[in-house]
């Protein structure tokens, strides 16, 4: 733990805090996520022991492109990207989802077929969330989604063609995003093709990349096979 | 003076007061009377379940019989309350357990209630006949085997729009042989399948039964034997209604609806094939509640079924009736007193569906009863709003969802302040109503002046600055609920209207510019109210005092502040927000 932190205090300190990667919402102020890298002592509930900040290096080169981007979506919030707006109940969409859909007969968790919902925990982290997956089109739209919900973390992009960046990222403390398909399997996000992970993905947890090892073999694997 | 009645005879008139405004009042008027009628209270109603604490609920009314709890704000509903921040039913069914051995009823909405709740409301209440769940979540269908196989009495079960964790349809069978009264049954929002036969042989053995509301699970093909068991039915929910096009299904389900005289309310119809809907013309007429919201059949299937319903009351709809389809009810439905437009596509920029202003206006012009109003669109002027006003100004309910955030009057791209003005100050019985479009504060001066029975209140993305939630906390007399989301509100309106939020269920505001030390300073101010303050990016103090917080759920209490508060949730109180200040001054713990 105590060496997340250093990694974080000394990231601090060489200036990269710019390059971090975070939406903002309407409001947020920098310096609350510089405060964040330092542990508060007067944190109430141990979530501050539970913070561990990874900075996404392969991504800033795009960094800026991203930033522009959730400016944009602050002055006129996508429909699809604004929490909860339109106001339609999670009940009401799941059901339009499973018709559009055609009504194949599924038992899911929301009890009315489709994957559209699915729960979000993370490990360490004192709360779940819920995410639509039917909301985003590629990984990366996710990732940002829950790079957002879950604030000071930042979930890596899983860069699949290189084996030996996966086997880093494992090793890491850092976070690792998994799922529990349908067969109950739990799985590395990013394995399958976006819709086949849409359609068979039932939960999310993100995870301890060192707690996620033992899904890695797969993952290997899909490495080899494309190198 | 001496009393001048004997406590019985006092208990007895009292026994006619049923609503708790009435039985409020008469607790005021002397400590006798206040004894005599906490001790014959048997209903209690609690808007917010932390606003009393069980043990204060239980010291005050010893023989409650019926209890109503709602949890979560409303905002939950749109997933802008995180899990895990509470509402948990847990302290009162243990308390109550103990407390009310002869409680009978339990109505809950948006609480989070576990199996194990289940269970212990199943072996601890030997009368229990009504369990309803509203919006509820955290249990599984493991749950309700406990409550069908303890509760010997059941009447109601209504799960409404709950998340239940679905494990098997096998709860079902639970029920005893000898369990005869059923009276109400809502399993709609359950995926799995549940045994036909024991569902078919529950329902023949129940002639009490009034409402059925299936699950999609249940085959069209199905529905008549259950209609035939059950043929004084009042309120129905189909299961999916489709099946491949067949003459016999058809004059099955046909015979069927003939048989069902007593059918007033019709639900249901998932993956809804329109060739079916004919069958039930028989009841059309019967018809006075619809709930469509489900159906996505298209015009003209839509319009000609719902035009057969002369004598319609209520009708939820998606957005597939279209501007035709609504003219058309106008013309049909002169009853009509409320309406709901779902979106078919929410997430479609464009929609494909000619669903605009134009269908709420002559709605409003051909139904003289239309009080209530749920209408998403994607168009909106303040020429159909001020018509729609003048049209109804007997309108109470008034919740207009303009997809487009921000969005204006399509035809002079101005604000729609005139519009909304129109609406409440046309229509002066308004109790809700929800807004949407472009607004500046010149609307929220609208509605403090002239909403004066306005109870709810639901903003978003609008305004200009603090004046605006200003005039809605100092004009409108009678709000109860204000939530906001994406408005530009910060501290000064908040601070100058803070005992005014002690006269009001909770204020919610989401995204918007309150301070962290406004928070600090209004739960200091005010230790009557409970100032939560939701971040999930970390504790509020990491930043400084100016920095807004992420959300803030304000509500009145005398249980003080809550201890079930997971990690992103702060209190502003006394204690705490002083152990704040300290740090940030920098004197250190």
């Amino acid at each position: 733990m105590e060496v997340g932190v250093m990694k974080m205090v000394n990231k601090e300190k060489l200036g990269l805090k710019e390059t971090e990667l975070r939406l903002g919402l309407p409001g947020t102020d920098e310096e609350i996520m510089a405060k964040n890298l330092i542990m508060n002592s007067n944190g109430k509930r141990g979530y501050k022991e539970t913070v561990d900040l990874k900075l996404n290096f392969s991504d800033m080169d795009r960094t800026d492109d991203r930033k522009e981007k959730n400016l944009h979506k602050e002055k006129t919030p996508a429909k699809a990207q604004v929490v909860g707006w339109p106001p339609v109940r999670s009940f009401r969409k799941n059901i339009m989802e499973v018709q559009k859909n055609g009504s194949e007969e599924t038992t899911d968790k929301t009890g009315m077929g489709g994957a559209a919902f699915v729960k979000v925990s993370m490990d360490g982290a004192p709360y779940l969330r819920k995410v639509d997956l039917k909301m985003y089109t590629t990984y990366q739209e996710l990732f940002d989604a829950l790079g957002k919900m879950f604030s000071s973390f930042t979930i890596g992009m899983m860069d699949f063609m290189n084996e030996s960046k996966l086997i880093d990222l494992l090793n890491d403390s850092d976070y690792v995003p998994t799922y529990e398909d349908k067969d109950g399997d739990w799985m590395l996000v990013g394995d399958v093709p976006w819709k086949m992970f849409v359609e068979s993905c039932k939960r999310l947890r993100i995870m301890k990349g060192t707690e996620a090892i033992g899904l890695a073999p797969r993952a290997m694997e899909k490495c080899k096979n494309r190198s | 003076m001496a009393q001048s009645f004997p406590e019985d005879v006092l208990e007895h008139v009292f026994s006619f007061l049923n609503h708790d405004r009435d039985r409020n009042a008469v607790s005021l008027v002397c400590k006798s009377w206040y004894d005599i009628e906490r001790l014959s209270r048997r209903r209690i109603f609690i808007g917010n379940c932390y606003a009393v604490s069980p043990e204060i609920v239980i010291r005050r009314f010893p023989d409650v019989r019926a209890v109503e709890l709602k949890g979560k704000p409303h905002f939950a509903d749109f997933n802008l309350v995180p899990e895990g921040w509470g509402g948990y039913v847990y302290p009162w069914v243990v308390s109550m357990a103990g407390a009310y051995p002869w409680l009978e009823e339990i109505k809950l909405k948006r609480m989070v209630v576990t199996d194990e709740n289940l269970e212990l409301i199943s072996k601890s209440f030997k009368n229990f006949t009504v369990l309803v769940l509203l919006s509820c979540e955290g249990f599984t269908t493991d749950g309700l085997a406990y409550i069908a196989a303890n509760c010997r009495n059941l009447r109601e079960l209504d799960l409404g729009e709950s998340e239940v964790e679905d494990l098997s349809g096998h709860w079902l069978s639970h029920f005893p042989d000898n369990c005869t009264s059923l009276v109400s049954l809502n399993i709609s929002c359950l995926g799995s399948e549940v045994s036909f036969s024991a569902l078919e042989r529950l329902v023949a053995r129940c002639p009490n039964l009034k409402t059925l509301r299936l699950n999609r699970a249940v085959p069209l093909e199905k529905l008549p034997n259950l209609l035939c068991r059950a043929p004084q039915l009042v309120e129905l929910g189909t299961g999916a209604y489709s099946a491949e096009i067949q003459s016999d299904i058809f004059s099955n389900l046909s015979e069927a609806f003939l048989g069902c005289k007593q059918l007033k309310g019709l639900s249901g119809f998932w993956d809804v094939v329109p060739a079916y809907l004919p069958a039930m013309y028989s009841v059309c007429s019967q018809i006075t509640s619809l709930n469509l919201s489900y159906a996505t059949a298209q015009n003209p299937d839509l319009v000609q079924f719902v035009s057969q319903c002369g004598n319609l009351q209520r009708l939820w709809v998606l957005d597939y009736i279209e501007d035709v389809g609504l003219e058309a009810l106008a013309a049909a439905c002169k009853d009509l007193q409320e309406l709901r437009v779902f979106p078919s596509d929410p997430y479609d920029a464009e929609g494909n569906v000619t669903l605009t202003e134009q269908g709420l206006v002559a709605v409003s012009e051909g139904c003289p009863k239309l009080q209530s109003v749920l209408y998403f669109c994607r168009q909106m002027s303040n020429a159909a709003l001020v018509a729609i006003a003048r049209n109804r100004p007997n309108m109470i309910r008034f919740r207009l969802c303009i997809i487009e955030p921000r969005a204006p009057d399509y035809l002079t791209l101005e604000p729609l302040d005139a519009g909304f003005g129109a609406i409440v100050e046309n229509c002066k019985e308004l109790l809700r109503l929800s807004m949407s479009g472009l607004l500046t504060d010149r609307v929220f001066e609208y509605i403090g002046t002239h909403a004066k029975k306005l109870e709810m209140l639901s903003i978003a993305f609008a305004g200009d600055s603090d004046l605006g939630l200003h005039h809605v906390l100092s004009g409108c007399e009678s709000l109860r609920k204000l939530e906001i989301r994406d408005c530009p509100f910060g501290d000064k309106a908040l601070l100058a209207n803070a005992t005014k939020l002690e006269t009001m269920r909770s204020l919610w505001m989401s995204s918007c510019s309150v301070s962290f030390g406004a928070c600090k300073l209004l739960g200091q101010k005010m230790p009557r109210l409970n100032v939560e303050v939701i971040n999930e990016r970390g504790p509020p103090d990491s930043g400084p005092e100016d920095c807004p917080v992420e959300k803030l759920y304000v509500y009145r209490t005398i249980a003080g502040p809550r201890v079930d508060m997971p990690g992103f949730v702060w209190t502003m109180d006394e204690r705490v927000s002083s152990r704040f200040s300290r740090a940030t001054e920098g004197h250190g713990d």
